[in-house]
C-alpha cells in the first residue's frame, strides 16, 4: 500500500504543541516523521506498548481483558477512603473531564504533573496576576528574549526557530538579527551557547536576583551589592537598561525558578519585575510548560472546578492548598489508600519517599507504555496514544488550544472510553450515594 | 411532553402583555396555543410567568474568564457548594466554575445566556467550556476588530474583502455576532499603547471610528441578524461620554438590514462619565441618555455597578492595566497574535469611594432616563460590575425610589453633587424590567422569533416566580423583589422543568447558537481574501491555517443559522 | 576521593526526552542513569567518563555513570530527571507541592557498586 501523508499534524509531546507535523503512514503504521524534533519524532514513532491489560498477583502481571482490569480499578476507587488521581498531562482535554468527574464522584485528590513542575509558577500568578501573551506575539513583535531557568535547547527544541529567536516575524524581520537573547542558568547550557548573552547565577539566588533587578529599575541602583547571586552589579544594571529599552520583551521561565530555593516566591518575584517593566516599555512572561497538554489540564481543572491543580474533593467540594492537597503532599504525609496513575509518571518523577508509599498501596495505571510506575501498579490498563491514536484538543504553553490529530487507527481503549467505564461501575458500585 | 401554567400573571412585552391572568401552553419544546390533556399542570396561583431571561453580554466561557479563575482560587472559596445528585460541585463568587454559571443562571430564570467576547484563536476553548456548562442556551460574539486582517480592509476600504473575512472567520470560530473591543487600542496595547476613537492605530495608519464603520457596513451587509456590539474606546476615563456619543454619530447613516439597531453599545456605564480627571469625574448619563432618547440606531445594555469585591476582564487590555497602576492588586494580560488582547484585575467597588459611588448611580441613571425600555438591557458586564446575582437587587433599585434613597444613606456623598441618582423619581415598572431581561435584549440579537417571548412558535423557556403581581407593591416592598427573583419557582427551558422550588432539577444540554454569513456578498471576494489571509498564516500566525477553524466536533449541541444576501 | 557538600540539579535532556515513552529501554538507562560534572570534579573524584559514582544525600544514595559537562561550574553536578535523580533529592515541598529537584547539597564519590537498573532501582521501594 502506498506511503500517504498526513500534514499539520501537532505534536503531542511538549508544551510548544507544533502543528506543522508530516507523518508517514504505510500500512496503517507511521514510517516516518517530518519536522518534528527528537522528542516529538520518537514520540509519534513510537515504542513497545503494553500489549494487553494486566493485574499483578503474587508479585508477577497476568494478562488480563479489559473487563477485569476495568472492574478491579472500579472495587479499589469505590471502596478507597483517600483516593489519588494523579497525572492528566499527556492525555488530550475530553479524558481530563471525564477524570475530574471520576474524582468527584470517589471524592478524590486530583492532581496534575503540574504539581511537580510549574505549580509554583500558578501559585506565583495567584499571587501577583499573570503579564502573558500568545506565542506569535513573541514571534512577530520581541526584540529581546530572556531564557531564564530554563533550557530549550534540551526541552522544547523548535522554540527558538518557530517562536522566539530565529523566526521571522511581521515586525521582526530579519529574525535572529533582530532580537537579543539572554539566557540565565546556573551553568552554560546548551541554550547558553547559542544566545547572545549567558549570565551565570548561584543555585537559589534568583530570587536575589529579581529583587536587584527591581531595585535597580526603580532607581535605587545605589543600595544594590556588588554581586548578587554571583552576578555582578554591571550585569544586573546592564540587563535593567536592554529591559526598558527595548520594544518589546519576554521572559520564558522554566524550572529553575519553580523547582528551586523560594519556589513560588520566585516567580511572584519575576512577575513584579514583568509588571513593573510595563511602566517602561511591553513586557510579558510565558512559562515553558513541559507536556503537550499540562497547560490543558489546569484549564480543565479550572473551568470545571474553579483550581487547576492539587485538588481535594474529599468535602464534595473542590478544596484547594497546594502545600497541603498536592501529590506529594499527600503522599508522604501516607494519607493516600489508593492511587491512579494516568498519562504521568509518577514512578520516574516522584521523589523516592512518595514511592515508598506508593509501592504499599494499590495503585493503578493507566497507559500505553510501561514505565517505573508499572514496576509499581497492581493494575496496569494500556490505552491509545492521545495525539497520534486519538484526536482531542490540547493546550499549548501560551493557553492556544489546538486539535491534535488521529493518525492511526487503533485496537487499545482510550483513556476517555476506560474512565467512562470506571466511572459508570464506580457509580454502580457506591448504589447512587 | 406538554405542559399547561395556569392562573399565572403574564408580563410578555413582546406580546404586549401586560400583567394579564393567562394560561400558557407548551407542546415539546415551544410554546403553543392550548394543549388538551397536558402531561403536567402547573398552577402559578396568580404569581409572575415570565419568558426566560436572554442575558446578551456576559462572561463566562473562554480564555480570559479561565484566567479570572486560575488567578482568584479565593473568588473560588466564596461559592463552594458540594456536588448533589443531579448537581456537580461548584465554585466561585465573580469567576464561577462552569457548573455555578449554570446552575445559577437557571435558578434566576435566565435560559439564553452570551458569552460577549471570544478571541478567535482561542474559540476552541470557549465552545469546550459552553458544552460543560448546561441548560442555557448560548452563543458567543467574536472579536474581529483589531485583527490585522480588518485594519487592513478598513484602511483600504476593501468592504468586499472584509465581508469575506468576516464571514469566513464566523464559520472558524462558529460565532453569532461581530464584537468590537476598544478597537484599535488592543492592537495598540501590543506595544503597550493605546488609542481613541480617531487616533491612527500604531503602525497601521487608520483610526478606530474608520474600523468601527467598516465593520458596522459589512455586518449590514451581511444581513446578520445581530449588530455590532462595541466596547468604545476610552472604557472608564473620566470624560469619555464624547467618544461615546462620537461613535455613535459615526453609525448614524448606516442602514440597517432588519428591523433593530445599527450598533449595540455595551456595559455603558463605564462610557458616560464626565469630569477630566478622578477629582471632578461626575455622571453624564444624562447625556448618554438624551441622545439614546432622540436617536433610534443605538441601543445599550447598562453595565451596572454594585458594591462588592469582583474580577474584571476585558479584551480592552490597556484600560485594564491602567486599573492596576491604580489599584496595584494582581494583573493578569493575555495579548492574542494578530487578533485581540485582554486584561484581567479584581476590584473592589466600595459605596465609600466616591468614584464608585457615582458608577454605581449612572448605571442606574441611565435605565431611569432612557424613555424606551426597548433601547436598555439589564446588564452588570458580569463580572465586571458585579456578578449577575446582583440582578435581583438591582432591579429593586429601578423599581423603588424607597429603596434608592435607603441606598443612597450609605454610600459617599459624592453622588450628590457629581451624580443624578437622587433627583430621579422614575420607577420602572414591571413591563419595563421584563422589556429589560427578555424582549428587548431578544430583539437586539435578532433572535426575537424564539426568544424572550411566550408567543406561539416561540422556545419554550419560562421562569415563575413567587411574587403576586396584582397584590404586590414593588416600590415598598422591595426586599420581597430581591429574595423571589434570586429563585424561581419554575424554571423551564425548551419545554423541560429545570428548577422547581429554587432547586435544579434537570441539567439537559443546552445548544450553541452560531451563524453562517453566505451568498453573494459573503463569497464574491473570498478567493482574495483567502490569499491574503494565506499569507496571514504563512507568516505571522504560530498556528497552520489548517488547524486554525473550530472543528464540528466542538459544538456537538450547535444551532447553525444560515443568512444568505445576495 | 569523596568530594563534599556539591550542588545537585537535576532537569530535562534531549536524550532523556527523546525515551520519555520508553523508559525501560537501554536508551533511557543511557540518558538517565548519569551524572554529568565538570573536568576539575571528574579528576577530584578520580573518575573518568563512564565510571561508577555514588551520589548520595540526605534522603538517600544512588550510582550512576560519570559523564562530562565543562558548562557546570566547579562543585556543580547534574543528573538528568528521572528514577536515578529522584532516589536522591529532597522530598520536601516547599510550602507549594514541590519537591526540590535542584539545589540540594550532595556528596560524589566513585565506586564500584553497580548501576542499579530500572527495575532494581525500583524495587528498592517495595522493601518499605
Amino acid at each position: 500500500m502506498a506511503a500517504e501523508t498526513v500534514s499539520n499534524v501537532v505534536c503531542p509531546l511538549c508544551g510548544c504543541l507544533c502543528d506543522d507535523i508530516e507523518v508517514i503512514v504505510e500500512d496503517g503504521k507511521i514510517s516516518n516523521v517530518k519536522k518534528a524534533c527528537p522528542l516529538g519524532k520518537n514520540k509519534i514513532m513510537g515504542h513497545d506498548r503494553i500489549k494487553a491489560p494486566m493485574i499483578r498477583e503474587n508479585g508477577e502481571f497476568k494478562e488480563v481483558s479489559y473487563d477485569d482490569a476495568i472492574e478491579k480499578s472500579a472495587q479499589i476507587l469505590a471502596q478507597a477512603k483517600r483516593p489519588l488521581l494523579y497525572g492528566w498531562a499527556s492525555l488530550i482535554c475530553e479524558a481530563q473531564r471525564k477524570g475530574v468527574e471520576l474524582a468527584e464522584e470517589i471524592g478524590a485528590l486530583i492532581d496534575t504533573t503540574a504539581s511537580v513542575c510549574h505549580g509554583s509558577t500558578v501559585v506565583g500568578v495567584q499571587g501577583r496576576g499573570a503579564p502573558g501573551c500568545t506565542l506569535g506575539e513573541v514571534k512577530n513583535r520581541a526584540d529581546l528574549v530572556i531564557y531564564w531557568g530554563c533550557n530549550p535547547q534540551e526541552a522544547h527544541p523548535r522554540h527558538r526557530a518557530r517562536y522566539a529567536h530565529s523566526v521571522k516575524g511581521m515586525y521582526r524581520p530579519n529574525g535572529k538579527k533582530d532580537r537579543k537573547v539572554f539566557v540565565i542558568d546556573v551553568r552554560e547550557t546548551k541554550t547558553a551557547k547559542v544566545a547572545d548573552e549567558f549570565v551565570k547565577i548561584d543555585p537559589g539566588y534568583d530570587y536575589m536576583a529579581f529583587s536587584a533587578l527591581r531595585t535597580i529599575l526603580a532607581g535605587h541602583a545605589d543600595v544594590v551589592p556588588d554581586t548578587v547571586g554571583g552576578v555582578a552589579k554591571e550585569k544586573l544594571v546592564e540587563m535593567v537598561d536592554a529591559m526598558k529599552s527595548c520594544e518589546f520583551g519576554v521572559i520564558f521561565g522554566g524550572m529553575g525558578l519553580t523547582q528551586t530555593r523560594c519556589r513560588y516566591k520566585n516567580l511572584e518575584n519575576v512577575i513584579s519585575l514583568v509588571d513593573e517593566l510595563n511602566a517602561h516599555t511591553k513586557f510579558t512572561l510565558i512559562p515553558m510548560r513541559g507536556h503537550y497538554n499540562v497547560n490543558g489540564s489546569g484549564h480543565t481543572l479550572a473551568w470545571l472546578t474553579g483550581y487547576p491543580f492539587a485538588i481535594d474533593f474529599s468535602r464534595g467540594y473542590a478544596w484547594y492548598n497546594p502545600g497541603e492537597t498536592a501529590s506529594n503532599d499527600v503522599l508522604l504525609r501516607r494519607e493516600v489508600d489508593a492511587m491512579m496513575a494516568i498519562a504521568g509518571d509518577p514512578g520516574a518523577h516522584f521523589p523516592g519517599e512518595s514511592l515508598r508509599h506508593m509501592a504499599k498501596i494499590p495503585l493503578i495505571q493507566i497507559d500505553p507504555y510501561a514505565n517505573p510506575t508499572t514496576e509499581l501498579a497492581d493494575i496496569v490498563i494500556p490505552t491509545a496514544v492521545s495525539g497520534v491514536e486519538v484526536d482531542g484538543t490540547a493546550y499549548r504553553m501560551d493557553g492556544v488550544p489546538i486539535r491534535t490529530r488521529k493518525v492511526v487507527e487503533t485496537e487499545y481503549l482510550t483513556d476517555e472510553e476506560v474512565l467512562e467505564r470506571i466511572l459508570t461501575r464506580v457509580r454502580e458500585l457506591k448504589g447512587g450515594n | 411532553m406538554t405542559i399547561l401554567i395556569k392562573n399565572g400573571v403574564v408580563f410578555d412585552p413582546a406580546q404586549g402583555i401586560d400583567g394579564e391572568k393567562m394560561d400558557i401552553a407548551i407542546d415539546g419544546d415551544k410554546f403553543v396555543e392550548d394543549v388538551s390533556s397536558p402531561d403536567e399542570v402547573i398552577d402559578a396561583g396568580g404569581r409572575m410567568v415570565v419568558p426566560g431571561g436572554v442575558e446578551l453580554h456576559t462572561h463566562i466561557s473562554g480564555g480570559k474568564v479561565n484566567a479570572g479563575r486560575i488567578m482568584r482560587p479565593e473568588d473560588g472559596r466564596k461559592g463552594r457548594i458540594p456536588r448533589g445528585k443531579l448537581t456537580r460541585a461548584c465554585s466561585g463568587f465573580s469567576v464561577l466554575n462552569t457548573f455555578a454559571t449554570a446552575y445559577t443562571y437557571a435558578r434566576m430564570g435566565y435560559t439564553t445566556t452570551f458569552e460577549a467576547a471570544m478571541p478567535p484563536l482561542v474559540a476552541r476553548h470557549t465552545h469546550e467550556e459552553f458544552e460543560d456548562t448546561p441548560i442555557t442556551d448560548k452563543g458567543a460574539l467574536v472579536l474581529l476588530d483589531n485583527n490585522w486582517m480588518t485594519i487592513e480592509y478598513a484602511k483600504s476600504g476593501d468592504l468586499d474583502k472584509l465581508a469575506a473575512y468576516v464571514s469566513w472567520m464566523f464559520n472558524a470560530s462558529k460565532a453569532y455576532g461581530i464584537k468590537i473591543v476598544n478597537p484599535g487600542g488592543t492592537e495598540a496595547w501590543g506595544w503597550g499603547k493605546n488609542c481613541s476613537i480617531n487616533d491612527p492605530v500604531p503602525r497601521f495608519d487608520v483610526t478606530p471610528k474608520e474600523i468601527i464603520k467598516a465593520l458596522a457596513q459589512v455586518n449590514e451587509d451581511l444581513g446578520l441578524p445581530h449588530s455590532i456590539h462595541i466596547h468604545c474606546n476610552d472604557l472608564g476615563h473620566p470624560g469619555n461620554f464624547e467618544t461615546t456619543i462620537e461613535t455613535y454619530e459615526a453609525l448614524k447613516d448606516i442602514k440597517s438590514s432588519s428591523d433593530r439597531q445599527v450598533v449595540h453599545a455595551t456595559h455603558t456605564q463605564f462610557h458616560s462619565y464626565g469630569g477630566s480627571n478622578w477629582g471632578d469625574f461626575e455622571s453624564k448619563a444624562d447625556a448618554i441618555a438624551d441622545y439614546i432618547n432622540k436617536n433610534d440606531h443605538v441601543t445599550i445594555d447598562l453595565g451596572v455597578v454594585m458594591f462588592c469585591d469582583t474580577t474584571t476582564m476585558t479584551a480592552d487590555g490597556p484600560m485594564e492595566y491602567s486599573l492596576h497602576t491604580l489599584s496595584r492588586r494582581k494583573w493578569s494580560n493575555h495579548d492574542v497574535e494578530l487578533e485581540t488582547g485582554s486584561g484581567i484585575i479584581p476590584v473592589a467597588y466600595s459605596p465609600k469611594i466616591g468614584v464608585n459611588a457615582i458608577q454605581w448611580a449612572i448605571g442606574l441613571e441611565l435605565a431611569l432616563l432612557i424613555d424606551d425600555p426597548w433601547k436598555v438591557v439589564l446588564t452588570t458586564d458580569h463580572p465586571n460590575g458585579c456578578p449577575f446575582t446582583f440582578y435581583p437587587e438591582i432591579i429593586a433599585l429601578l423599581m423603588s425610589k424607597a429603596k434608592r434613597e435607603s441606598m443612597l444613606e450609605t454610600v459617599s456623598k459624592a453622588v450628590d453633587k457629581r451624580a443624578l441618582i437622587a433627583t430621579i423619581d422614575r420607577e420602572l415598572t414591571w413591563s419595563d424590567i421584563i422589556t429589560m431581561t427578555r424582549a428587548g435584549p431578544a430583539k437586539i440579537l435578532g433572535m426575537s422569533d424564539t426568544k424572550g417571548s411566550l408567543k406561539v412558535g416561540a422556545d419554550a423557556d419560562l421562569a415563575i416566580y413567587d411574587i403576586m403581581p396584582e397584590s404586590f407593591d414593588p416600590t415598598k416592598d422591595y426586599k420581597t423583589i430581591e429574595d423571589k427573583l434570586m429563585r424561581t419557582v419554575y424554571t423551564i427551558k425548551g419545554g423541560e422543568i429545570v428548577v422547581r422550588d429554587g432547586e435544579i432539577t434537570a441539567t439537559p444540554h443546552g445548544r450553541t447558537f452560531w451563524v453562517n454569513p453566505a451568498g453573494k456578498k459573503a463569497e464574491a471576494a473570498r478567493d482574495g481574501m483567502l490569499e491574503d489571509l494565506e499569507r496571514m498564516f504563512r507568516d505571522y500566525y504560530t498556528v497552520s491555517m489548517a488547524n486554525y477553524p473550530v472543528q464540528d466536533e466542538y459544538i456537538p449541541h450547535g444551532v447553525e443559522i444560515r443568512t444568505e444576501v445576495n | 576521593m569523596c568530594v563534599k557538600e556539591v550542588i545537585l540539579i537535576t532537569g530535562r535532556t534531549l536524550k532523556q526526552g527523546s525515551n520519555l515513552e520508553n523508559k525501560m529501554s537501554d536508551a533511557y538507562f543511557d540518558a538517565a542513569a548519569q551524572c554529568e560534572m565538570n573536568e576539575n570534579l571528574l579528576t577530584r573524584i578520580g573518575a573518568s567518563v563512564g565510571d561508577a559514582v555514588k551520589v548520595s544525600t540526605r534522603f538517600g544514595e544512588v550510582v550512576v555513570n560519570a559523564e562530562k559537562d565543562d558548562g557546570l561550574p566547579d562543585g556543580h553536578i547534574f543528573i538528568p530527571m528521572g528514577p536515578w535523580a529522584n532516589a536522591i533529592v529532597d522530598p520536601d515541598t516547599g510550602g507549594v507541592g514541590t519537591p526540590a529537584f535542584k539545589g540540594d547539597p550532595a556528596n560524589i564519590e566513585k565506586t564500584d557498586e553497580a548501576v542499579l537498573s530500572v527495575k532494581d532501582l525500583i524495587a528498592r521501594y517495595r522493601e518499605g
